[in-house]
């Protein structure tokens, strides 16, 4: 087992990338040259390097390949602590590894719910010992993410939780909401919100044709575009800090455009699934497909694709939820939500970029950028003095995934034996390797 | 002195009821407390009581539970010879389904000279008023006003400071469900201090700026030099949804505690209307400490309910004939 990684490592000698292709989406780098780390952090980094080794340092030949900064995931489920048997934080930091990701923010859906200072704590020293990347505490925004009661905003925070959510349901109660938003606002507390109605989710899958053929009761997309209109409107009146979870159409995205023309401090994420897999995937009622917000119609993914593309949509997670086959080994609507996500992330995030719909940068900035400003994390940049939170990964390399080598302890990925185009080679986390392609994948 | 001062009375306190402190002037309010200073000395010198109310009948009706502001009225009441009666609202016709205007007619009925009153409604009292013949005062309407509590505050106050323009006064705690921060902040602003609330969002009214007040919701910034550090209750009853998650949360981000209070100024005073949720929204020590001046504040209610009384009896009808 490795050592913890909190601390920076003062490991003597230096590791040097040479001849890589640096991606940096903060500043619009995208050039060749070589990155030095040093004590766990970026020690240097430039074209002067793509050739030079300093004297004594480690050297990694990147082959051309791209060194971006680490994946920064916001919406990681695990099943620590209570269901453990789906996925422990130690489990879920190697799918991490594996998948680029160098730090993830783990939700409060757990049994019992992150709802209190103790239980961040117990997070936090769980990670310390047993993870592989950065874990970052998302706690409850209410008690046992009933909806009712606020929790100990400013405690939790001051714990280390770095932002607020009720976890994969919406506070119904809109006086509670307020409330949550404007303590939220006195703490500078980020608050995350699942937006979907309940009244108006009660189906299994999108609502239309496809739901109306086999038979399932559909969500209307209005479900999600309601409440997140609602949450609009009390950030307007409060002014807390807000972010949409994970949106799935271009109604949804409409609403947040608004509120960003209105200077509101409100922000949206979308799920790596609704980028890049439709409602038509389920086919014959494919459980693995089954996911809140629900798959949309393709005009719909589009939709998502382009926002992320011109900056509209802020960020994206891989919405990594390891569900076992007695949750999803059920008929379609008695199944479980939820897909694991983060092994495929940045292979599926890549498939956009190969189709010419976004950019290589600008698909990174949504990675990594992004959810660092949002949740005021240093990482995420490639700079001198930051972190050595870095991904080397080769944009063309063809593999295919296979559910049982995934390091999850759940298989429910929707992209088994996918083809993909592109695969991390080497994860570094506080200037320590924590994963590195061995050319053929275990077996 | 009773004549002198009843006579001045109806020339500067021209009121019959005593139901807000919005719209009192620094003069009215100044000389309700000149009043209440000189009753407060003549208590403190082991004066006996005063026949100014002798043969008037006070009702002290209490829609709402109290123990120190009831108490402290009759206590006034019969220091200044009145004959109180205390109506003990859960035994009487309210519980049976009467309105409130019909239990004003039929008290009024009765012909008492005063009827103090407390609601847990805002406004009621006032609406009370206009259905009797005899003065009222308002010892506390919902999160509206609590007049008496914001005078006897001043008077703690002004005998600690000696004067009350120019201080800076912080009030601190829940004041979206406070009548005695909305009283407090008419009568400070009144008599030209400098009013701060310090409170978590979801305890300020909206627009809290508009009072006349300079809004903190972070108590560490919000205490800095302050003169008066006055801590409300945090209204646990009043409140209808989740506006702090945890008593504990909010001690530690609101409640005083000698960390904080050393913020204020070396001689700042502690102020706390009661009761007190130790522990809560004050630390123990913090409330017996020697800058507290909470027991001063019960003692100086009786004497400016004294001086309440007093001003409103000289409207009473009958009452220039009883002063020749």
């Amino acid at each position: 087992m490795r050592k913890p990684i909190e601390k920076p490592k003062s490991v003597g000698t230096a590791t040097v990338f040479i001849n890589a292709r640096l991606i940096d989406p903060a500043s619009n780098r995208d050039e060749p040259g070589g990155l030095l780390v040093k004590d766990g952090m970026i020690a240097d980094l430039g074209a002067h390097l793509r050739r030079n080794a300093p004297e004594g340092a480690n050297v990694i030949d990147c082959k051309g390949n791209v060194l971006a900064p680490g994946l920064i995931d916001a919406q990681v489920f695990t099943g620590e602590p209570g269901y453990e048997h789906r996925e422990t934080l130690k489990t879920a930091s190697h799918a991490a590894a594996a998948g680029g990701v160098t730090t993830i923010v783990v939700m409060p859906d757990t049994n019992p719910v992150i709802d209190q200072v103790a239980l961040v704590d117990f997070i936090q020293r769980r990670a310390r010992d047993n993870a592989l990347v950065h874990v970052q505490t998302m706690a409850a925004m209410t008690k046992g993410l009933q909806g009712e009661e606020m929790t100990e905003i400013g405690l939790l925070k001051r714990a280390g939780a770095i932002g607020f959510s009720n976890g994969k349901s919406s506070v119904i109660n809109t006086r509670v909401m307020r409330n949550v938003l404007s303590y939220a606002k006195d703490f500078n507390a980020l608050v995350v919100h699942h937006t979907e109605d309940p009244y108006l989710s009660s189906g299994s899958m999108n609502s239309g044709e496809v739901a109306s053929r086999l038979g399932l009761p559909g969500i209307s997309k209005i479900a999600e575009t309601i409440m997140l209109e609602r949450d609009v409107r009390l950030v307007e009146m409060t002014g807390g800090r807000y972010h949409a979870a994970t949106i799935s159409c271009q109604e949804s995205l409409d609403v947040v455009k608004n509120a960003k023309a209105k200077k509101l401090p409100v922000s949206c994420g979308v799920s790596i699934n609704h980028l890049t897999l439709n409602e038509n995937d389920i086919g014959p009622y494919r459980t693995f497909f089954k996911m809140r917000p629900p798959l949309r119609k393709e005009e719909d993914r589009v939709a998502m694709v382009q926002a992320v593309a011109n900056g509209d949509i802020d960020i994206i997670v891989s919405s990594h939820d390891p569900q076992d086959a007695d949750t999803k080994r059920r008929p379609f609507a008695e199944a479980a939500d939820g897909a694991v996500g983060l092994e495929t992330l940045l292979s599926a995030a890549l498939r956009l970029v190969h189709s010419g719909d976004i950019t290589l940068t600008a698909m990174l900035r949504a990675l990594t950028v992004n959810p660092a400003r949002l949740l005021g994390l240093h990482s995420g940049r490639l700079v001198k003095g930051a972190i050595a939170d870095l991904v080397l990964f080769d944009p063309g390399e063809p593999w295919v995934v296979n559910k049982d080598l995934l390091r999850s302890r759940s298989k429910n990925t929707p992209f088994d034996e996918a083809k993909m185009q592109g695969r991390v080679l080497r994860t570094m986390v506080a200037g320590q390797t924590v994963y590195e392609y061995a050319g053929v994948e275990r077996t | 002195m009773t004549s002198k001062s009843n006579t001045n009375a109806l020339k500067v306190f021209p009121r019959r009821h005593l139901l807000t402190c919005e719209g009192l002037s620094a003069n009215e309010i100044n000389f309700l407390l000149d009043l209440a200073d000189r009753n407060a000395d003549h208590i403190r010198n082991n004066g006996r009581k005063r026949d100014v109310l002798e043969g008037r009948t006070i009702i002290n009706l209490f829609f709402e539970s109290s123990t120190r502001t009831q108490a402290s009225f009759e206590m006034a009441g019969k220091r200044l010879s009145a004959d109180v009666m205390n109506m003990n609202v859960a035994t009487s016709s309210v519980t049976k389904g009467e309105t409130l205007i019909d239990t004003a007619v039929t008290l009024n009925a009765m012909r008492p000279d005063i009827i103090v009153v407390r609601h847990h409604a805002a406004g009621a009292v006032e609406l009370l008023s206009q259905k009797v013949d005899c003065s009222v005062i308002n010892a506390g309407d919902g999160a509206h006003q609590h007049p008496t509590q914001a005078l006897l505050d001043a008077l703690t106050i002004r005998r600690a400071k000696g004067r009350i323009a120019g201080l800076t006064v912080a009030i601190c705690g829940d004041i979206l469900h406070s009548r005695v921060a909305r009283s407090n902040i008419n009568v400070l602003n009144a008599l030209g201090a400098h009013i701060r609330l310090i409170a978590p969002t979801t305890l300020l009214p909206s627009s809290p700026e508009r009072l006349g007040c300079e809004v903190f919701t972070d108590m560490w910034k919000g205490i800095e030099n302050a003169d008066i550090v006055m801590m409300l209750r945090l209204q646990r009853e009043r409140m209808d949804a989740s506006y702090v998650p945890s008593t504990r949360e909010f001690f530690h981000f609101f409640g005083l505690d000698h960390e904080k209070l050393a913020r204020a100024k070396p001689d700042a005073l502690v102020m706390h209307p009661g009761p007190m949720n130790r522990g809560v929204e004050i630390a123990s020590t913090v409330a017996d400490h020697s800058k507290s001046v909470i027991r001063e504040q019960v003692e100086m209610g009786v004497a400016v309910r004294m001086a309440v009384l007093e001003a409103l009896s000289a409207h009473l009808p009958g009452f220039a004939e009883d002063a020749r």
